[in-house]
C-alpha cells in the first residue's frame, strides 16, 4: 500500500477492534516474530517511518481481509515514558476505557501485559 | 402487558437463528464487513470504542419483573455487571462480545423479548407514553398501537433497507411525554369531535440530529382502522423518495421540508388512496386481541387518600419530599404511577447495576402488578402502587441507591453514553452531567429552583435530545479539545421547540457555571409559580445570553 | 451474470443489447433510455424488457408494461431498497412479466425480494462467488411467516393466520 497522502502525522500505532471479542487491539511484534495483535497499548508497535507504517498498513489490509479484526487505523502518537499516547483525546480514550469508569477497561488493567509504570 | 403467542414466538427464535447464520457467515468470509455491519446494526449490534455494544428492544418501554431479572442475568454474565437504559426506551449493553450475541438473543428470546431494528435504516423500536394506561389526561392506552407497530413494522420486507432510520412515537394522552413531534412519525390518539370516534392524529418529518425539525401535521383524524395502510403509504413515498444522495440529508424531516408538508401530505394522500385497506390492515379482531392484553389490572378498591400514606409522610419528611417529586396522579384512586430515579447525584444518567434491576424487578413484582416502565427520561416507573406502600418501596429502594427524589429537577439530566463509550462521539457526555448534578447536588435547592430539563447530546446526533432539553448542551470537538455548546428554550412536550444557541463552546470546566448562571438568571426574574421554560419564554433569551457571555468573559 | 429464482440457480433467455439496436435477439433487455426507440424496432417474435434505473418514479415506467416482458431493477447497492417500492408498484398494475433485481444484493434479501414481487435476483460475479445458493434457499426459508399483509406470499403472513386460528376454533378463542 503506497503512503497516502491522508496517512496520520508519525509516529504512529496501528488498533483495531478485535473481530469476534470487540476488544481494542495493537499491532505489535514479539521479539522477531511476525505482526500480532496485542490488548496491551504499551507495547504497540511505533511506526517511524513510512516504511514501517507501510508494513503496519499492509498488516491491516490482511488482517481484515483475513477476518480477524475491523475498523483498523493507524493512530498518530506521542512518546510518554517510554510508551505510545496517541494524541488526539478520542483515541486516547480507546487505549484507556470510559473516564467515568476507572474501574474498567484497560486503565483497570485489562488486557495489559506488561507491569503499571510509575 | 402483551404475551407472544405461538406465532410471535417461532418469529423471534428464527430471527435468533437467522442472526448466528449471519454471524457464522461473517467469519466464514461469505459477507463482507460492508454486507455485514447493516445487518447486525439491524440486530442491535454496535461496533463502540471499546467494545461492542448491544442494544435490546423494550418496546414501548413495558417490561415485567422476569424480563428485567433475565437483563440483570445477561449484565452479570456477558457483560460487566450494569446497562444503560436509553433516550428511546431501550437498555444497552457496553461489552458484549460478538461470539457470545446468538447466546444472549436465545436468553432474550426465553422472556419475550429481541433485539429487532434497534439500530440500521429500517423502522426503530416503536416508543410510547411511559405512563400509558395510567395517566389521568389519557384518551387511550397508545400501547396497543405501538404494539400493532411493532409486530407490522418487523422484518417488513419493503421497508428494511429505507434511506436512513425512522422512529415512531405514540401517545395517548393531551400531554405529550413521548416527544412525537421529535419522531419521524408521532402518533396521537384522539377523539374525533363529531363522531367522538378515536382517531389518530398523524405528524411526520420531526427529528433531531444535525437539522432538528418539528413534525408537520398530515392527517388531523386517522380512522384507527386505517393505521397500517396509511402507514405503508408514508413509508413507501419516503422510501421511493427520500434521498439517499447524502446521510445528513436521508431522513424524512429532509424530505418533507424540501417538498414541503403540503405537497408530501399530496404524495401520501395519493398513495393511500391507490390501496386497498382491508387487504393491508389489521382486522378488528386482530386489534381487539391486542387491545386485551392491555387490560388494566385488578385494582383494589381504595379510598382516593391514603391515612398510612399521610402519615409516614408527616413523620417523615425526606419520603414526603420523595413522594412529591417522584409520583403522578393515577386513574385510580388510591394508587399512584412511581418514578424510580436512575440519576443519583453522580452517577452515568441512565445506568443500572444488575444488582438494582433486581430490586427493582423485586418491587414490580410485588408492588405494581408485575409490571414497569422505562422512560425516555432514563429512569423507570412502576405505574401501579397503592399509595399506602411508598413507604416500604422507599425503604428498599433506598438501601439500592435508588430513591433520589429528583425527577423533572435540575439533576435529572438526560445524557447519551457521549465519548466514554460511543464510537459516533465528538465529545464526553456523562461527565458534564455528573459535574453539573455535583453542583446541585442540595435538594432542597432542586426544589427550589423547580422543573428544570438538562439534556446532554456527545455529538450531532443527538442521541442524548439536546435540542429539546430546556437547556440542551452539545459536545464537539473544537482544535482538539472537547468544547460544550449550550443551547435554551428547547421543549420536548406538546408546546415542542428547539432550543436557540445562547453563545460560543465552553470547556468543559466552564459548563456549571454556566448553567448556574442561567439557574440565577431565571430565580431573579420569575414570578410567582412560574416555571424555568415558561419564563424563558416570557423574558426571551437576551438576559440569559448577557448572563452567558459574562461566564465566556470570565473564563478569558 | 449468474441468475437466481425462487428455486436456486436458473437459465436466462434474455440478452442485454448495448443500445437501441435489438436486431434479431430473441428476448432482449434494453436500457431505460433507449425503451421507446428498441419497441419501435420490436420484431412480431421479439419479447423486449427493460433495465430500469431505481431512480425513475413508477408513472413514467407504467405506460410501456402492457409491452414488457420484464422488467429489471437496478440495485446500485444492496442498501438502497427503492427497488422493492417500485416492484410492488409494478405488481399492483397488474404486471405478469418477469420482474428481475440486478445488482449486488445479498442472501439475507431473498425473502423480502420474493414478498414484493420479484421474480429473479441476477448478481455480479463476485457476490455470486461468496453467497453460494444454499445459502439464498436456507434465507429464503428464513421465516415461516412474518407480520405484513397484502404481500405476495400471503398464505405466510402471522395475521391471516392467527385469523384461521380464531376461524377454526371459535370457541378457544372465547
Amino acid at each position: 500500500m503506497a503512503a497516502a497522502a491522508k496517512r496520520v502525522p508519525l509516529p504512529a500505532i496501528l488498533l483495531a477492534n478485535d473481530l469476534l471479542d470487540g476488544d481494542v487491539v495493537f499491532a505489535f511484534v514479539d521479539g522477531a516474530g511476525p505482526l500480532a495483535w496485542t490488548r496491551d497499548p504499551a507495547l504497540a508497535l511505533v511506526a517511524a517511518d513510512d516504511a514501517a507504517a507501510d508494513r503496519l498498513e499492509a498488516f491491516a489490509a490482511a488482517e481484515l481481509r483475513g477476518n480477524k479484526v475491523v475498523d483498523a487505523y493507524l493512530v498518530d502518537v506521542a512518546i510518554e515514558s517510554g510508551s505510545p499516547v496517541p494524541r488526539h483525546f478520542r483515541e486516547r480514550f480507546k487505549t484507556l476505557g470510559p473516564s467515568n469508569r476507572p474501574d474498567l477497561g484497560k486503565q483497570a488493567g485489562e488486557g495489559i501485559v506488561a507491569a503499571p509504570k510509575g | 402487558m402483551y404475551r407472544y403467542d405461538e406465532f410471535d414466538e417461532r418469529f423471534v427464535r428464527e430471527r435468533v437463528a437467522q442472526f448466528t447464520d449471519q454471524v457464522a457467515r461473517r467469519l466464514d468470509g461469505s459477507l463482507t464487513e460492508d454486507e455485514f455491519k447493516p445487518l447486525r446494526l439491524k440486530n442491535g449490534v454496535y461496533l463502540q470504542l471499546h467494545a461492542y455494544m448491544l442494544r435490546i428492544a423494550v418496546p414501548y418501554g413495558t417490561l415485567n419483573s422476569r424480563q428485567l431479572r433475565q437483563l440483570a442475568l445477561i449484565g452479570e454474565k456477558y457483560d460487566r455487571g450494569y446497562g444503560h437504559f436509553t433516550t428511546r426506551q431501550n437498555l444497552q449493553f457496553n461489552w458484549p462480545k460478538l461470539r457470545d450475541v446468538p447466546e444472549i438473543l436465545g436468553l432474550l428470546a426465553d422472556v419475550e423479548m429481541h433485539c429487532i431494528q434497534t439500530s440500521g435504516n429500517c423502522i426503530r423500536n416503536v416508543t410510547a407514553d411511559h405512563f400509558a394506561g395510567v395517566a389521568q389526561d389519557e384518551i387511550e392506552d397508545p400501547r396497543p398501537t405501538a404494539e400493532l407497530i411493532r409486530q407490522w413494522s418487523s422484518a417488513h420486507p419493503e421497508f428494511s433497507y429505507l434511506p436512513r432510520k425512522f422512529k415512531i412515537a405514540v401517545t395517548g394522552a393531551e400531554a405529550d411525554r413521548a416527544v412525537i413531534k421529535a419522531h419521524d412519525i408521532g402518533l396521537r390518539l384522539r377523539r374525533h369531535p363529531d363522531t367522538h370516534e378515536t382517531c389518530y392524529e398523524i405528524s411526520v418529518g420531526g427529528g433531531l440530529g444535525r437539522t432538528p425539525m418539528i413534525g408537520k401535521v398530515v392527517r388531523d383524524y386517522l380512522p384507527k382502522k386505517d393505521l397500517l395502510a396509511y402507514l405503508e403509504a408514508i413509508m413507501r413515498v419516503y422510501n421511493l423518495e427520500g434521498r439517499r444522495d447524502n446521510k445528513y440529508k436521508a431522513r424524512v424531516k429532509i424530505l418533507v421540508h424540501e417538498i414541503g408538508a403540503e405537497e408530501f401530505t399530496r404524495r401520501v394522500e395519493a398513495e393511500f388512496a391507490q390501496l386497498d385497506g382491508p387487504s393491508i390492515n389489521a382486522d378488528p379482531e386482530e386489534v381487539a386481541r391486542i387491545a386485551a392484553y392491555f387490560a388494566p389490572p385488578r385494582y383494589e378498591a381504595l379510598p382516593a387518600v391514603s391515612n398510612t400514606l399521610e402519615a409516614a409522610k408527616a413523620s417523615n419528611p425526606a419520603f414526603a419530599r420523595w413522594v412529591e417529586v417522584n409520583t403522578v396522579p393515577h386513574k385510580v384512586p388510591g394508587y399512584t404511577a412511581l418514578t424510580i430515579s436512575l440519576k443519583p447525584i453522580g452517577q452515568a444518567p441512565g445506568d443500572a447495576t444488575s444488582e438494582q434491576m433486581r430490586r427493582v424487578a423485586d418491587l414490580a413484582e410485588r408492588y405494581s402488578f408485575d409490571e414497569l416502565r422505562v422512560t425516555h427520561a432514563q429512569n423507570l416507573v412502576l405505574p401501579h402502587v397503592r399509595q399506602r406502600d411508598l413507604f416500604a418501596i422507599w425503604q428498599q429502594l433506598g438501601e439500592a441507591g435508588l430513591a433520589s427524589a429528583n425527577i423533572g429537577l435540575v439533576t435529572d439530566i438526560i445524557s447519551c453514553p457521549g465519548l466514554d463509550y460511543c464510537a459516533l462521539a465528538t465529545a464526553r457526555s456523562i461527565p458534564i452531567a455528573q459535574a453539573i448534578q455535583s453542583r446541585f447536588a442540595d435538594e432542597a435547592r432542586q426544589r427550589e429552583i423547580g422543573p428544570l430539563g438538562i439534556k446532554i447530546s456527545g455529538c450531532i446526533n443527538a442521541c442524548g435530545h439536546h435540542h429539546v432539553g430546556h437547556i440542551g448542551i452539545l459536545g464537539l470537538e473544537k482544535r482538539g479539545i472537547e468544547s460544550y455548546q449550550i443551547t435554551l428554550g428547547g421543549d420536548a412536550t406538546e408546546n415542542a421547540a428547539i432550543g436557540e444557541i445562547l453563545g460560543p463552546g465552553l470547556a468543559a470546566e466552564e459548563v456549571p457555571d454556566a448553567i448556574e448562571r442561567i439557574v440565577s438568571v431565571y430565580l431573579a426574574a420569575r414570578s410567582e409559580g412560574e416555571s424555568f421554560i415558561d419564563n424563558v419564554r416570557r423574558i426571551g433569551l437576551s438576559p440569559f445570553k448577557a448572563a452567558f457571555q459574562e461566564t465566556t468573559r470570565a473564563a478569558a | 451474470m449468474p441468475l437466481l429464482d425462487r428455486n436456486g440457480s436458473a437459465e436466462d433467455r434474455w440478452t442485454r443489447s448495448e443500445g437501441a439496436a435489438i436486431g434479431n435477439i430473441p428476448a432482449a433487455i434494453v436500457p431505460w433510455e433507449v425503451l421507446a426507440a428498441a419497441l419501435d424496432a420490436q420484431e412480431p417474435e421479439q419479447v423486449i424488457g427493460v433495465i430500469l434505473p431505481n431512480s425513475v418514479p413508477f408513472s413514467a415506467l407504467e405506460p410501456f408494461l402492457p409491452r414488457l416482458a420484464l422488467v429489471a431493477i437496478a440495485f446500485p447497492a444492496y442498501s438502497d431498497g427503492r427497488g422493492f417500492s417500485l416492484a410492488r408498484q409494478i405488481r399492483r398494475a397488474g404486471f405478469a412479466g418477469e420482474i428481475r433485481a440486478s445488482g449486488p444484493l445479498i442472501a439475507d434479501q431473498f425473502a423480502y425480494a420474493l414478498s414484493c414481487g420479484f421474480d429473479t435476483i441476477e448478481l455480479p460475479e463476485a457476490s455470486a462467488a461468496r453467497q453460494p445458493v444454499p445459502q439464498w434457499l436456507r434465507a429464503r426459508d428464513t421465516f415461516s411467516a412474518t407480520y405484513q399483509r397484502g404481500y405476495s406470499e400471503s398464505g405466510r403472513n402471522v395475521l391471516d393466520q392467527r385469523r384461521a386460528a380464531r376461524a377454526a376454533a371459535p370457541i378457544a378463542a372465547e
